[in-house]
Formats: C-alpha cells, structure tokens, sequence
C-alpha cells in the first residue's frame, strides 16, 4: 500500500573527506531508494553487537535529489558524544548493512524567496549540498558562507569555491579567517531568506542578527543536527504497563524506549518534528526542545523525549 | 471479493446512481462514537479491513470508477477551471503521477499497467482504454498537462498543496467534487486561510496541531482522515459554483423521500508526501450512501441517529443540513432502540 517502512543498505563506500568527518555512501540492497527533496534527512539505525546499545542519528542527505542509485551523509566524529559517531567512525567499512528511515525533509529551501543566503559551520555544509543541484538548476541567485576549521572539518571547501566561485565564501578559523555575519546580512536584498547548519552558536548568532535587523524570523531557517545531549540518570515509569526503566546519562529517554521494544513515533530525533510527543503524569521535566510552546511546557503534561529529560530523579509517563 | 467497475450510472439529472450490497458493506461510515466533535483525527494510512475493504490500498478503486470519470469529464467540459496547477508545482504534478501510476499498477494489474525503462514510461489504462508512451519529467510528452492528464483517471478529487514557510498552500488541484468549497476560490490560501469558514475547530487549536502534523509528515508514511456530509440526491459535484443547481434540492426532503434522497457522503481524505518536491499530495476520495441503504446495517443506524441528534448547532448550519436535519434524525430514531 506505497507504505515504506525502514530501508536497508549497504556501504558502498567511505571517504575521509576532513580530518575529523567521514562520507558514506549508501545504496539500497533490496528495493529502490526513494527520490528525496533538497535539506531531506534520513534516521540511521546502528545497531551494535549484542549487548550492546543500538544508536538512531539523523544525517542530511548531501547527495544529489536527483540520483537515487545512492544516498550520502557525512558524519562527523564527536569524541564526547554518545556513541553514534564513533560507531560510524570506527565500526563502519563497506559493505556494511545499516537500516535507514525513509527521508524526511524539516529543511526545505523556500522557493519563491528572492535570493538564498546559506550559513554552514563545518558538518553543517550537508544539507547544502543537496540544495545546490536544484539552486543551480532553477537559475536561483544564492550565496554560501562556509566557516570551518581545516584541522577538524572543512570537508569539499576547496570543490566548493572551484564550481561555485564567487558564489561561495570559505572562513577557515584555523587560518585565522573569520566571517562577518552582520555584514553579510546586512547587504542582502528585501526577500532574501537565510538558511543556518551548524552549531547551535552559528544559529543563535543568525538569529539574533536577523531579530537586530528586523528580518522576519519566517526568512531565517535553521536546522539543528546536533540532538540529545548527555544529562543526569533517571528512572522513568511506565504508569500503564507498570514498567521502569533507567535512563542512563548517555542515552535519551527515547533511546531507552525503544531499548524496550516500546515504539514511539519519531522523526528528526532533535526535539522539532513533535512526533514523540508524550503524555507525563508526574515529575518534573527539563525541557530542552523547539517544538512544545512555552505554556505547552509549563502545563508539565506533555515532553518531547527524543531530546528532553527528567528534571528530578524520577519520571512517570502516562504510557 | 472485490467489486469490479460497473457500467456508467449519472450522478445529475436522473441520477441512476447505485450501490451494490458489497458497495454498501465496504463503505467508511465516519462515526466511531455516538458523539461527533471535530478533532484531528488522522492515522496512519495502514491498509485495514482486509480484501476488498475501501482501506486495503493506497487508493480505492470500486464499482463506480466508469460512473465518476464520465461525472469529470462533464464537469471539466463546461468548467475547466476546476484542474488548476501553477508554474511552480510542475515537479509536485510529476511526483504524483509516479505516485499514482505506481500504486495503481501495483495494487489493480487487471486494470492498469506501467513500464518503466528509465524516463521512459509506457502507461495503460484498460477500464478508459488509455494508452501513452511519455518521458518522465518532460510535460510535453504527455497529451495534457500532467495533473489534468492522470486526475481524469483517479476516483476522487485532488490538491497539491506546495510547503513552505512552515504551511501548506492551496497550489494546485482537480477538484470537480467538492462538498461546497471551490478550488478557484481557495487557490493560493494557506491551511489556516482555506479553512476560515469552518466553525468551532479554530479556537480548539485543531488546525494549528493538525498543521503541525502535517509539514512533519515524511515520504512514504501516508496519513488518513474521514471527513462527512450529508447531500440531497446522489450528486457528486456540489461546488459553488453550481450551486444554483442543487442548492434549492435542499428544501426538497420530505419525511416520505428521505430515505431514498438523502445521502451520507463520505470523504476518505489522504495526505502524501511527494518526494521530489516536498510537496503534500491532498485526496479526497468520495463514497455516496443513500439513508434507506445505510440502514440496512442496524449498528450504522444507530450511531448515525445518536451522532446527528448531537450534533452542534454551528456544524448544522456549517454543513448546510438545516433544511432538513430534523427529517433525518426522525427517520433514523424509529431504528434506534432506545426512543
Ligand atoms: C492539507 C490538506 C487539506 C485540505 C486541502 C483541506 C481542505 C479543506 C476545505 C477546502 C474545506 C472546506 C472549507 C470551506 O468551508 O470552505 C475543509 C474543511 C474542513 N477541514 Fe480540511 N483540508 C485539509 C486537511 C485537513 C486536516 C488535516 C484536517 C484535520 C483536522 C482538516 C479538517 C477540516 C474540517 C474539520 C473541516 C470542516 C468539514 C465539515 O464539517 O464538513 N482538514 N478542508
Ligand atoms: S522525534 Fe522529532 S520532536 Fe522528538
């Protein structure tokens, strides 16, 4: 009934493209991969050897929306991470098999915007990579603003400046270089939109720019891929099965879910789509996603537990 | 079993229209509880009901497929206008196509068939004897642009709604049976904008969490969510912009007639995400069940008389059954036990 479920692929092939970042190639081992839209993502399942945890990341897919013999992500390695980069880093060669989500796309370019200003801050030049095709393709005028550290990342600067010119501008912080982002928004004409990946610094700094300026904040889109961030262990209850569960610092209560075959529907694993939203019935949450209002948080009533954790030790979900 | 396409029945002038006692046992009655309240109700599009049920594929074709394509094309014959795509959705358009044409040979191979040698497709269509050879992509290979080319194929009406901004915007559809909204109208508006003249749902949030929902939604995870009305006499194309034709039929129900006049309508609404453009593909697949045939089923009857006879004053109103919402909440009470 045209209904994916999780794909399988394979590795094709992995490349160093920057000290610290490795691209993966990815092709489907028993059905197509679906055509995708420029800023789409998939989630990548790792599942370790027994015993130990299975890892769910989201990657922007970089490749070309129009080629769907492959897919390819960059990851990068975060050595204080929990787990998921180091297990591609270290544990994936090709010929490996991974299961992927089908794409989603929380990151699409707005097309009837005058111009495009892009944002990168190292891993984040990915999902650009699948706007360009199409920017390109549509004749769009556009500029990308690249910052990175060539000792760590700065994965295809030197290709990017070769095709797109003038059109992109690398900052290399290792080099001392550095860009001016109130400048270079400062410059562009009414009906420009401004796209951010990135660090959470490099899109607070956007944001805040664009707020000083008065651009709308409907011309500024960010994508964070950074997801859960490490916390305090806590206990979660299971108010109608009864089940309890800890939830190690390492892991995100969703993580620990699905440790326990308890499925919760998901989708950016980054605390935007509000997919996994769930039910508390008691303890205190700390709230650490985009996606609920502030009186949604308030209320106590509902958490996003792709990203959010228990403020206290203790959690009870009316699951 | 499944029920395979009949011959041409009218759903205008002499309305000949009918269901069979499959057509009538496969229907999607709407209501789940004796109560009806707007909420955002959508689930995933999983196929349930098993063989032959309106949800075992991705979409339904049933007995009145002939009927409703000759409905169509009459429709568009006068008014053209009601398949409406602009410039910018032509890669949504071709999305759907994919998406149509995919589905369709996958799920009926009787009835239609598509070949794909990269870009090059050949498509069949054996219930309207249509058969093309066109490249993918490429509008000018086709004999009509691409979303009048396969809307002239598929039971149901259809919108393209183009996502950006963080909404959905009203782009492009075929819409020649709607339940009294127009596609020239709506065209351009946002979800909040298109749906200003429905009551109540606004100030529960039910559009604003339902939005939220849908700009989420990824490819190949189709949701699914039932919409109802009631209609007078089996017309299928009750648009504004006929309404001088049908709107008076209203104050032609009669406790006598009203089992044979009134039908429940019943629209089987999916949303798809289209791959290439991140476009939502919007449709409304809509099913006619007369009351005299509705309660040939007890249960159906029963939830019907309890759901009308709640009903809130304002959806009454909204819905456009003031006429004759007490004739029909009488003629179902006499199969409700409890009056
Ligand atoms: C994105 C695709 C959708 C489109 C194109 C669409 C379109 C429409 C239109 C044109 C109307 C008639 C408004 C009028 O009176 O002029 C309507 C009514 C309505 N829509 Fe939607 N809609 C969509 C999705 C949804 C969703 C997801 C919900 C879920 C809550 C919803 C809930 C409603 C309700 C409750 C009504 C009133 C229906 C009635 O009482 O007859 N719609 N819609
Ligand atoms: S998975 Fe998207 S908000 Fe949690």
């Amino acid at each position: 009934m045209s209904v994916i479920d999780q794909i399988s692929v394979k590795v094709s092939a992995v490349r160093q493209v920057a000290p610290m970042i490795k691209e993966f190639s990815l092709e489907a081992i028993d059905a197509e991969l679906v055509p995708f839209s420029p800023g789409a993502h998939v989630v990548v399942t790792m599942a370790g050897a027994e015993n130990e945890p299975t890892y769910r990341n989201a990657y922007s897919l970089m490749s070309n929306p129009q080629d769907n013999s492959q897919y390819r992500i960059a990851v990068r390695l975060q050595e204080d991470s929990r787990g998921g980069s180091l297990f591609m880093h270290h544990q994936i060669a090709v010929g490996d098999q991974l299961m992927i989500s089908p794409p989603a796309n929380l990151f699409a370019p707005e097309w009837m915007a005058k111009k495009h200003v892009l944002f990168a801050g190292g891993v984040g030049i990915t999902p650009f990579l699948s706007y360009l095709p199409e920017l390109q393709q549509r004749e769009s005028e556009f500029e990308l603003h690249y910052m990175f550290r060539s000792k760590q990342t700065g994965a295809y600067s030197d290709e990017l400046s070769e095709t797109l010119d003038k059109n992109c501008n690398n900052y290399d912080a290792d080099k001392g270089s550095r860009c001016d982002i109130a400048a270079v928004m400062a410059e562009q004409p009414l009906g420009t939109h401004f796209y951010v990946c990135g660090p959470q610094s490099l899109i607070d700094s956007v944001r805040a720019t664009a707020d000083e300026m008065g651009i709308p904040a409907s011309a500024v889109h960010w994508e964070e891929f950074a997801g859960a961030k490490p916390g305090q262990p806590f206990v979660v209850e299971l108010s109608r099965s009864g089940i309890e569960l800890a939830v190690a610092s390492d892991s995100s209560l969703l993580e620990t879910l699905e440790g326990a075959d308890i499925e919760i529907p998901n989708l950016c694993r980054a605390g935007v789509c509000g997919q996994c939203v769930c039910k508390v019935a008691e303890g205190e949450v700390e709230h650490r996603d985009s996606y609920l209002s502030e009186p949604e948080k308030q209320s106590g009533q509902v958490m996003m537990p792709c990203v959010s954790r228990a403020a206290g030790e203790r959690l009870v979900l009316d699951i | 079993m499944r029920v395979a396409p009949k011959e041409i029945q009218s759903f205008r002038d002499d309305f000949t229209y009918s269901n069979s006692a499959e057509a009538i046992e496969r229907f999607p009655f709407p209501f789940a509880e004796d109560e009806y309240r707007y909420s955002v109700n959508m689930e995933p599009h999983l196929p349930k009901g098993g063989e032959g049920s309106a949800y075992e594929h991705f979409l339904d074709i049933d007995e009145h497929y002939l009927s409703e394509m000759a409905e169509r094309e009459k429709v568009l014959e006068e008014m053209p206008h009601r398949c409406l795509a602009m410039p910018h959705m032509d890669l949504a358009c071709w999305d759907m196509i994919e998406r149509i044409m995919v589905s369709l040979s996958e799920d009926y191979p009787d009835y239609f068939s598509l070949i794909r040698n990269g870009d090059h497709w050949s498509w069949e269509n054996k219930l309207l004897n249509i058969k093309d050879q066109f490249t993918f992509g490429d509008s000018s290979s086709l004999p009509l642009p691409p979303l009048d080319y396969i809307g002239r194929q598929m039971q149901g009406d259809f919108a393209l709604l183009d996502q950006r901004e963080g909404d959905l915007f009203l782009d492009a559809g075929m819409i020649t049976c709607p339940a009294d909204w127009s596609l020239a109208f709506d065209a351009g508006m946002s979800f909040k904008e298109w749906h200003g003249p429905v009551p109540m749902a606004h100030g529960e949030g039910i559009f604003e969490r339902a939005l939220k929902y849908l700009i989420a939604i990824p490819v190949g995870k189709p949701v699914r969510r039932l919409n109802w009305t009631l209609t007078v006499n089996a017309r299928m194309d009750t648009s504004p912009e006929k309404y001088h034709e049908w709107g008076h039929e209203r104050t032609t129900v009669t406790p006598e007639n009203v089992g044979g006049k009134v039908y429940l309508r019943v629209e089987l609404q999916v949303l798809d995400r289209m791959p290439r453009s991140n476009a939502m593909m919007f449709s409304i697949r809509t099913y006619l069940l007369s009351l005299e045939d509705l309660v040939t089923n007890k249960e159906w009857a029963v939830r019907m008389h309890r759901a009308l006879k709640t009903l809130p004053e304002p959806l009454i109103n909204y819905k456009g059954l003031t006429r004759f919402h007490g004739t029909v909440v009488d003629y179902l009470s006499q199969f409700d036990p409890v009056n």
